[in-house]
């Protein structure tokens, strides 16, 4: 790691998540899935716009003291396909994965579709099957490709 | 299909139409025979939106079949009204019936309900989803009239909220179809009921007009606008009686084009056509006995 590394751009972090290679702009929306809103008193860094080798310019963000679960990082996928997540403990990168599009998400996207069973007071999870161009609602079948992280239930 | 239930018509394939439409085809020349085929056989009525056509001919084609129906009669007499939600309402039900048919105004709610329940259900429409029975009785009138390949169908009207044509359209991307859909602009078909036609390798034609292609079709398939299903009655009335079908419409047709419409209409087709050789609707309507009665007996 060398002194102009964009990650070293923020400060490092003791233990928690890196999340790199987000899409230029994600980084925002990126925090709404994690629910980080800075009324948690959570510690986060975030850069944005920075340059990377790899994609055309990306957004960093760090996260103190939390890492991410499976279904937080399958949403992300969505948002930011080329993300890597680095877990941190004790300033080391003791784990590095490429997120992976999952086949379905369960649970944590409302469908925009308010006329949907899933958003009538009924027990049921809201499931979505992964497209290669978006998500598709298991039930009603609507097909949301803009403004994901805007239906993330809060 | 998957296994005991009918929710989509994204789930029939060629040879799941082709063997409804075939059972169909048999009940229908000797219903006699058919009689006692489920004697002692009930099936749940439980339509949470109103119906005619559907609920009368599924209690018709059980009744056929020798078995009965359980109804869940009006929403304001049940415990709907009472707060109960849709799963527990087919749980309890699932108790009374062998088999469950299901309206509901919300999308996505046969699928739900088929989670909750292990007798077969079929979905008689979700809300402005699907109406996968429907469509069976659309494709064995258009088997009778035209055939399903290499036939060219126009699909009318509410093509947004018109839960007959998603099926429809799904249904005949399984067969060698060309299909125009006439509508306005606001009304066109759904993004999930495009990527599916696409997805099945077929065209979307759109117009705003029907005159361009009528001369082109063997079929026209006609719908009424959703009324109950617009957010906002403005927006309803500025597309309101858009289309009419008439004698003037029609005489740019070819002679033998089929017409036909799910019903109920309201002034989407004068009531002059109903007289003539492109009148299929009908029909079409009648159809709905031995296509379920098809259905039930391959369900059950």
């Amino acid at each position: 790691m060398t002194s102009d590394d964009p990650q070293l751009r923020v400060s490092k972090i003791r233990n928690g998540t890196v999340i790199d290679h987000v899409t230029a702009g994600q980084a925002l929306n990126v925090l709404a899935i994690l629910g980080i809103d800075g009324t948690g008193g959570e510690e986060v860094s975030v850069g944005m716009n920075v340059p990377s080798s790899r994609i055309d310019g990306k957004d960093v963000v760090k996260v103190e003291g939390r890492e991410l679960s499976q279904a937080e990082v399958d949403v992300l996928s969505l948002i930011a396909p080329e993300a890597t997540i680095n877990i941190i403990r004790d300033y080391e990168v003791i784990r590095k994965t490429r997120v992976q599009r999952p086949n379905a998400v369960v649970g944590v996207i409302e469908c925009p579709n308010h006329n949907c069973i899933t958003n009538a007071e009924e027990p049921v999870e809201s499931e979505f099957d992964v497209l290669d161009e978006g998500i598709r609602c298991r039930y009603c079948d609507t097909i949301l490709r803009e403004k994901l992280a805007a239906q993330i239930r809060a | 299909m998957r296994q005991g239930d009918l929710v989509s018509a994204t789930s029939l394939s060629r040879a799941d139409v082709e063997t409804v439409l075939d059972h169909a085809a048999a009940i229908a020349a000797d219903p006699e025979s058919w009689r006692e085929r489920h004697a002692g056989t009930l099936l749940a009525l439980c339509f949470f939106e109103p119906s005619t056509r559907t609920r009368m001919s599924f209690d018709a084609a059980m009744k056929r079949l020798g078995g009965d129906t359980v109804d869940m009669g009006h929403v304001e007499s049940s415990s709907v009204e009472k707060g109960e939600s849709l799963a527990d309402t087919v749980r309890v039900i699932e108790g009374y019936a062998d088999a469950l048919v299901l309206r509901h105004p919300s999308e996505g709610a046969a699928r739900m309900a088929a989670e909750y329940v292990d007798i077969p259900l079929i979905n008689a429409g979700d809300g402005a989803g699907q109406h996968p029975s429907q469509t069976l009785l659309d494709l064995y009138t258009m088997r009778e009239a035209t055939g399903l390949d290499e036939v060219t169908v126009g699909i009318l009207g509410d093509l947004k909220y018109g839960r007959t044509v998603h099926s429809l359209a799904e249904a005949l991307t399984e067969f060698d179809a060309r299909m125009h859909f006439v509508s306005p602009r606001s009304l066109r078909l759904p993004r999930s009921v495009r990527y599916d036609i696409e997805d099945a390798g077929g065209e979307v034609r759109e117009h705003e007009d029907l005159n361009p292609v009528l001369s082109d079709l063997d079929v026209l398939y006609v719908t009424r606008i959703q009324r109950e299903r617009f957010p906002d009655e403005s927006e309803y009335r500025e597309v309101a009686g858009k289309y009419r079908i008439d004698d003037e419409t029609l005489a740019a047709a070819r002679d033998d084009l089929t017409v036909m419409h799910p019903l109920p209409r309201v002034d989407e087709i004068d009531s002059a056509v109903d007289t003539t050789d492109h009148a299929r609707y009908f029909r079409q309507a009648h159809n709905g006995v031995p296509v379920r009665m098809a259905l039930l007996d391959l369900l059950l």
